[in-house]
């Protein structure tokens, strides 16, 4: 296979073999690369790392309820065109100056290879995978407007996020590679401390992660903090500089952890937290 | 190439069709994964399976057509065509042949002639007893038998490596073989989708501003009318703990995809029957309940309402007051699933025990009449039916 193209992870991004592959599949083929798994396990940025690895310009397609797989090609600005008609405008005979390409189109009129990241492409309506079909597996469309036919010059790198807040249909689903970010374990995530916070002392770091996996593992948790706030956590450690001996809690004396609102983003958790931590302190008194 | 594979995973009930198994052998031709089973593996997963809740069942079956592979690999540092070692068929001896082939000797002899056979074979080969291939009684190759042969998988440990990628099945809890998903229900509860204009007027009415520019002399004079919304209002009745805890996946599954799909969505607890209170938090049901007289004066007729419980229970429960399992309930069951049903206009009962059960347990034939036989089986068929009775 040819090497210029080959993602390794980047130094600001720890990337697991399984993933590496996915990419490289997704890369050398051309087909669309479909990311999911838990938030905060680094899914948008991988897109970006993606394009900094390769060198190549991301553009980026951010995904909301109300937004519709047409906006990712174009849009016909008819009430403008309308105003403008009004007011004797020139540019009111060319059609053409009422058509607005969005990201899609911006990905495949590029000169080069760009890298286009569809993110969280479950926000929007049921049907919009399905919109969008016929686009990301040919790579082109029609514009009715002005009867012209865009195609890609260069096949984009698609990179599409998933949150799994819904099912992508099974059409679409065969058009793409497909990965699933696994949340690291301690090894890997000791190697991306190390990447995001590389002067950090080797014991903070163990009981930073010891304490993390240790917050994960409570039942009952509504969301389990992930990579992306435990690196949160670990700067405010850091900034606050707080001695590592204060993240031990084997004596359950005190289990709630030091600038804990980092970690636990709801007032449920919070409370779930507190409360095991009245009953530890309970046990220990006894 | 990988046909056999290909099928094991069809087998499997993993959802991969022709297109993904083209995609995944020309990623292999496009050399993605050259020098590693491991790359293998990953990128085969990769393109084949697209939800992460058969990467376990996929694991299996990989481990299952390619066992064998890596350690052959790892002896002889020479590979051997992956062809030969494709699993073609289980091959299932009687006792006595088994005895014949523990014969042959021991493993210091086994390796000897495999590396003259691997030095004399040419072509791909299966079956038989002396060749290296799949299916056989020859000691090398793999799914054949021979309790002595190469195919030692991670149960010999000879090698003392770690377990393979595939062998751990990291994937295991995210595997659930669900018969009716969130995208099935959401589907089927799309068709009970009514659409109104409500709320602040933001989309542009173009044929009303066509007509309105043209009375105002064709001065443009926009119109906007309000966005259209799913204007549907639905009522949950959710039976919980108990015989329901089965279908405790199914009922969440029902009750997510409601929720996305409609605005106007409420839903209430009850237990077995309902009676005269009804909960919304389930842990705080003995304390914070809500009387059903409130909820039926609350909501309006036009409420579509669905009851969701497998509705079985003693008959004693649904006719006599006092036959509560939970408490003294002043007035039988029955009593009240009547009021609710006169109240709403549409009312269906979604059952999550199979339809062909039904007639064994007295109680679900005494709410089913009771609901005029509106009770279907919580499938995607039996929710198409029901919706189909909530819009009529």
């Amino acid at each position: 296979m040819n090497d210029q193209i080959r993602f390794t992870g980047t130094e600001n991004y720890i990337a697991t073999e399984d993933l590496m592959v996915a990419v490289n599949a997704a890369v050398t083929l051309e087909r669309p690369l479909l990311i999911k798994g838990e938030p905060g396990t680094g899914k948008t940025v991988l897109a970006h790392e993606v394009a900094k690895a390769l060198n190549k310009t991301i553009i980026e397609w951010h995904i909301k309820s109300t937004t519709k797989a047409q906006q990712g090609l174009y849009e016909y600005d008819a009430v403008s065109r309308l105003r403008d008609s009004q007011l004797g405008e020139k540019r009111v005979h060319d059609i053409a100056n009422y058509i607005q390409r969005g990201k899609l189109w911006e990905a495949f009129a590029a000169d080069e290879q760009v890298v286009l990241l569809i993110d969280e492409i479950d926000k929007a309506d049921i049907e919009f995978p399905n919109d969008l079909l016929l686009e990301l597996d040919r790579m082109e469309f029609f514009v009715y407007e002005t009867q012209e036919r865009v195609q890609a010059k260069q096949r984009p790198i698609v990179i599409i996020t998933s949150n799994n807040e819904k099912e992508l249909p099974d059409a679409f689903l065969r058009r793409c590679f497909f990965h699933y970010i696994r949340f690291p374990d301690t090894e890997t995530m000791e190697q991306i401390v190390e990447v995001h916070h590389p002067k950090l002392k080797k014991n903070m770091l163990r009981e930073a992660l010891n304490a993390f996996f240790e917050i994960r593992e409570v039942p009952g948790l509504k969301k389990k903090p992930s990579t992306s706030e435990l690196l949160d956590w670990i700067k405010l450690l850091v900034v606050e500089d707080i001695p590592p001996e204060a993240l031990k809690f084997k004596d359950k004396k005190d289990i709630i952890p030091p600038l804990y609102g980092a970690l636990l983003k709801n007032e449920q958790d919070v409370h779930l937290f507190e409360r095991l931590a009245f009953l530890a302190k309970r046990e220990v008194n006894r | 190439m990988f046909s056999n594979f290909f099928f094991s995973l069809k087998k499997a009930e993993i959802p991969v069709s022709l297109k993904e198994y083209l995609t995944f052998l020309e990623a292999v031709k496009h050399g993605v994964a050259e020098y590693s089973l491991n790359d293998f593996y990953y990128l085969s997963r990769s393109s084949l399976v697209k939800d992460e809740r058969h990467i376990d069942r996929f694991d299996q079956v990989f481990g299952h057509c390619f066992k064998g592979l890596e350690l052959l690999d790892k002896v002889f540092g020479k590979k051997i065509p992956e062809e030969w070692l494709q699993s073609l068929a289980q091959l299932h001896l009687t006792p006595e042949e088994k005895k014949e082939i523990e014969a042959l000797g021991g493993w210091e002899k086994l390796m000897e002639t495999l590396k003259k056979r691997l030095e004399e074979q040419k072509k791909r080969h299966q079956g038989g007893n002396k060749w290296i291939g799949t299916a056989g009684r020859s000691p090398f190759g793999a799914d054949g038998y021979n309790p002595e042969g190469v195919r030692i998988g991670q149960e010999t440990g000879r090698q003392g490596r770690a377990v393979k990628v595939w062998d751990k099945r990291e994937y295991k809890n995210l595997d659930d073989t669900v018969e009716i998903g969130i995208r099935n229900i959401k589907v089927a509860l799309r068709k009970l989708r009514k659409f109104a204009r409500e709320g602040a007027p933001e989309e542009l009415d173009l044929t009303d501003t066509i007509r309105s520019t043209a009375r105002n002399g064709g001065f443009l004079d926009l119109k906007l009318v309000p966005e259209r919304h799913n204007a549907v209002n639905v009522l949950l009745f959710f039976d919980v703990g108990g015989s329901m805890d089965p279908y405790i996946k199914v009922t969440e599954e029902l009750f997510s995809a409601a929720r996305s799909e409609f605005k106007h969505l409420e839903y209430f607890y009850f237990h077995n029957c309902p009676y005269e209170a009804m909960w919304k938090d389930n842990r705080r049901r003995h304390v914070e309940k809500i009387p059903t007289w409130e909820v039926l004066h609350t909501y309006g007729s036009n409420y579509k309402c669905i009851f969701v419980g497998d509705a079985s229970m003693s008959p004693y429960e649904i006719t006599v007051a006092g036959g509560s399992v939970e408490h003294m309930n002043p007035e039988p069951g029955l009593v009240w699933i009547q009021r609710i049903k006169s109240h709403f206009d549409r009312c269906v009962w979604l059952n999550p025990t199979q339809e062909k059960y039904w007639k064994y347990t007295r109680s679900v034939e005494m709410v089913e009449e009771l609901l005029d036989h509106n009770m279907f089986p919580l499938t995607v068929g039996g929710l198409d039916k029901a919706i189909q009775e909530l819009r009529s």
